[in-house]
């Protein structure tokens, strides 16, 4: 014993006391679904990959990479999706949503200047799988499909191929080029497409063809028609051939004043289309009120900035030469429309229905299995119909009919394809808790305003076809994706380790898994999961 | 590419892994020195142990680790140093209740005797700061020694039992203000501000700051360090036992104080106010009580809305006092 006088002990460290034995409650590092995630029909993880872009410089293309896991079409959906994942975003509810759509166009046009590719990266299976349909849906599950290995064709009835996204889209809202190196990348993968075919009997293709399965995206091309009095010098087209024949680049001819009937976004979509075929006036005709409309807000204050007129509350009762006559509605209280007798006309040179559109289906008559209800057909969980092998998806199949709907239809297709060839069931997904805006800190996020896309100037949106919605800079996208709040899931901010009294947070340098829990020293106290800006800590009760 | 903002956490949080390691807080290095290490007794979520890491981390930086401390009887050192474990891994001494600022002098001068560059902190709580050792303090400042001395400011003696000492906020339940009476807890218009008294020296450099703004408090701890003489930082750190609060909510309190105004953050240099912390999301000063429950007789049943009106008072008389809300408020970057 060799200490000075009175002493007794040698010095030690407080690490002796392991403070972890005063515990109730330990922290967890969360890993909870962001709403974005939850909110994308295609099934992206937003949240992963705006955390890759806001890096920027190389992290782009490892951003990109991450979307085209789910989703091929980056750059056409960075234009045509309606975004729920912002709708959904918890950043709305602190100043205004990120923007993710603004950001994932970036990206997709990165991809496209750069010609960044994709690949096979698995072995071939020898199988051959049927695709019908050269849509978004059916684009998605060949290029999901191929990348797994099975050899796909794909067989479209129109001369090119995109599907509503080149027949249903106007130009204006997405350029031809930017779709067509989107198609021209799944192809590359070694898709095979057969255009100008039309399917009429599904049982004889897969028998000729040697398929082995087969998912059916065929959407939904008849436009559906109304029951108008109307005379026989009256001009009513569909908008859905409307929009056809201008995809294939025909100018059609509507008059100077065109009305259109209904309130979906093809009806928006015809009457913009109206005011740059040179319609003087472009009235859009819909029963119900605004509110009701069941197109896309940004669309319709886009079309009022282009000139188109909306007539609320009225149904077409008559057609005449030149001429309408409109009946005011009034809604009852189940908000649905009811006539008033009040009528008035409305000159029109033409008339467009835009009433919704429904599948044909005629070339699954005498398929066994396949069950078709209220005009489309039935499905599981894999998006299998009743036919063994037989799959389908997109606006054939019940469910909100859009691309990035059908985007998400086409993966899970063809993943349920792949484990049905393979004799497996799919991987149920995971059902991660929703990351809550009630558990973020938002006082760690700086202020940031939202940095929105520049719109081209009205003279020209209501003459040409131009792109009315134009890109972010670079510095712009790279801003926006900053301003996610990563919701439930660790953005590496040190803030934990910062603010525990104890430390008892250990920082490992490993990006996967930043941080560790010391649980012989964390007494519990909850800071680290209290001042977590992006709430991706939990407080879980011990066993005691 | 243009000067980029980094939005996500901005400047708010203890690092972003988007910014240069240098630009982060001292705290957000894995080679911190941690001055005060895992094993301590405080109670969970205190404020104090956390200040004082914040503090004295950002001082061994600044002064590339050459500091010694002088430390006050207390809660800080009876939580750290149960003999023979110590937490501290930095050069530490203990002295009295009452004299550490006087311990802490008597160093920088045997020091300065000595040849050596050797920087002194001496830190306290309230009690021997405001209180016990303010003889000290206040020679210590007068004779513009060459210390930075640090108050942990927790509003009472929580080591003894959760006393009142010149640094209770009014309304405020202690074991010897008891919520009885006319005017339940702690008295209006007693009590004092060491940072005021210590401006009244016309000492180099006053600052206050919290737990709260980690960011705000090491930059001041290193302009404390770039400067010789006599230097005073008044710590604002909730204390979950004393003040009957979560222990989670330790740095909500701290930013609700100064967000509500009742605690206002600023600097000052010889005397004069030269800069103050703009309140960034204004709260009244009920969101900052009802999270205690030393102030919970100042709602419920018998409520006193008339005391939260004078608590909100002095809070309306900092805001326009220190400016603070007319300054541009902070938005990060």
């Amino acid at each position: 014993m060799d200490h000075p006088f009175a002493i007794t002990l040698d010095v030690g460290s407080s690490r002796a006391n392991k403070t972890g034995s005063w515990r109730t409650e330990r922290p967890l590092y969360v890993h909870n679904q962001p709403p974005c995630n939850r909110a994308c029909p295609a099934g992206e993880d937003v949240r992963t990959w705006l955390y890759d872009a806001e890096e920027g410089g190389d992290a782009y293309e490892r951003a990109w990479r991450r979307i085209m896991e789910v989703n091929p079409f980056p750059a056409v959906m960075g234009r045509v999706c309606y975004h729920p994942c912002e709708t959904g975003c918890n950043r709305g509810q602190l100043d205004e949503a990120v923007g993710i759509n603004s950001v994932e166009r970036f990206l997709g046009d990165e991809a496209i200047r750069c010609g960044w590719q994709v690949t096979v990266d698995q072995p071939s299976s020898g199988l051959r799988v049927l695709v019908v349909g050269a849509g978004p849906s059916g684009l998605s599950a060949a290029y999901q499909l191929a990348r797994l290995g099975h050899e796909v064709t794909i067989i479209e009835a129109a001369a090119k191929p995109g599907g509503m996204m080149r027949y249903g889209i106007p130009e204006y809202r997405l350029p031809r080029e930017v779709l067509d190196a989107e198609i021209q990348r799944i192809l590359d993968l070694g898709v095979h497409l057969q255009l100008g075919t039309t399917v009429t009997d599904l049982d004889a293709t897969m028998r000729e063809g040697r398929y082995d399965a087969a998912f059916l995206a065929v959407g939904a091309q008849l436009g559906r028609r109304a029951h108008l009095p109307a005379g026989t010098a009256s001009h009513v087209v569909d908008a859905v051939a409307l929009l056809h024949h201008l995809g294939e680049g025909d100018r059609p001819m509507l008059g100077r004043r065109v009305a259109i009937y209904g309130g979906g976004n093809t009806a928006v979509d015809a009457a913009r289309t109206a005011k740059r075929l040179g319609a003087e006036e472009s009235v859009v005709v819909y029963r119900r009120t605004r509110e009701r409309m069941p197109a896309h807000d940004a669309e319709v204050r886009e079309a009022e900035e282009e000139g188109v007129r909306f007539t609320w509350l009225s149904s077409i009762t008559q057609v005449e030469e030149g001429s309408l006559t409109i009946e005011r509605m009034e809604l009852d209280e189940t908000g649905f429309p009811q006539p008033t007798g009040v009528t008035e006309q409305l000159p029109a040179d033409s008339l467009v229905l835009a009433l919704g559109q429904d599948s044909d289906l005629r070339f699954l008559d005498g398929v066994s299995g396949i069950e078709v209800d209220h005009g489309v057909v039935t499905v599981d969980e894999q998006m299998m119909t009743g036919r063994p092998g037989v799959f389908a998806g997109g606006d054939m199949v019940p469910d909100q009919r859009s691309a990035t709907v059908g985007i998400g239809h086409g993966r899970r297709a063809a993943l349920g394809v792949d484990a049905w060839l393979h004799g497996r069931t799919t991987a149920q997904p995971d059902d991660a808790a929703p990351a809550e805006f009630e558990a973020l800190n938002t006082w760690y996020f700086a202020d940031a305003p939202r940095a929105h896309r520049p719109l081209l100037e009205a003279v020209r949106r209501s003459s040409t076809f131009d792109e009315v919605v134009q890109s972010l800079d670079a510095d712009s996208a790279l801003y926006e994706a900053r301003r996610c709040m990563s919701c439930g899931n660790c953005l590496s901010c040190d803030n934990c380790f910062g603010v525990c009294p104890d430390n008892a947070i250990i920082k490992t340098g490993d990006p996967d898994t930043p941080y560790l829990i010391d649980l012989d020293y964390c007494k519990g106290c909850g800071l680290c999961a209290a001042e977590c800006p992006a709430g991706a800590i939990r407080m879980a009760p011990e066993d005691i | 590419m243009t000067d980029l903002k980094l939005y996500q956490v901005g400047t708010f949080a203890a690092g972003n892994r988007l910014v240069d390691l240098e630009l982060r807080s001292v705290q957000a290095h894995a080679d911190r020195a941690n001055s005060i290490t895992s094993g301590h007794r405080a109670c969970q979520g205190c404020g104090e142990a956390l200040g004082a890491r914040y503090v004295l981390d950002a001082a061994m930086r600044a002064a590339g680790g050459d500091v010694v401390v002088a430390n006050a009887t207390g809660c800080l050192e009876v939580f750290s140093t149960p003999y023979p474990e110590s937490s501290w891994q930095v050069a530490w001494l203990h002295s009295l209740f009452g004299n550490a600022p006087a311990v802490a002098a008597g160093m920088a001068a045997g020091l300065r005797a000595l040849g050596r560059e050797t920087r002194v902190v001496g830190q306290g709580g309230d009690g021997g700061t405001v209180d016990i050792g303010f003889g000290c303090l206040s020679g210590m400042f007068e004779r513009n020694d060459d210390v930075l001395y640090v108050c942990y400011d927790n509003q009472g003696y929580m080591n003894t039992g959760v006393q009142r000492s010149g640094a209770t906020p009014p309304a405020a339940r202690t074991a010897n203000t008891a919520p009885l009476g006319p005017e339940p807890g702690n008295a209006f218009g007693q009590g004092k501000s060491a940072p005021l008294i210590a401006m009244a020296h016309e000492i180099p450099y006053v600052a206050t700051a919290t737990v709260a703004d980690l960011r705000d408090l090491e930059r001041k701890v290193e302009k404390a360090m770039s400067i010789r003489g006599a230097r005073y930082l008044h710590v604002l750190v909730p204390c979950p036992l004393g003040w009957a609060a979560a222990s989670s909510d330790t740095i909500r309190l701290a930013r609700l104080a100064t967000e509500s105004g009742i605690f206002p953050v600023f600097e000052a240099e010889y005397g004069e106010v030269t800069a103050a912390t703009p309140i960034r999301r204004p709260v009244p000063v009920d969101e900052y009580l009802r999270l205690q429950g030393r102030f919970a007789h100042l709602f419920g049943k018998h409520a006193r809305p008339d005391l939260v009106a004078r608590i909100q008072a002095a809070a309306d008389r900092n805001i326009v006092r220190f400016g603070l809300v007319e300054a541009e408020p902070r938005t990060g970057s």
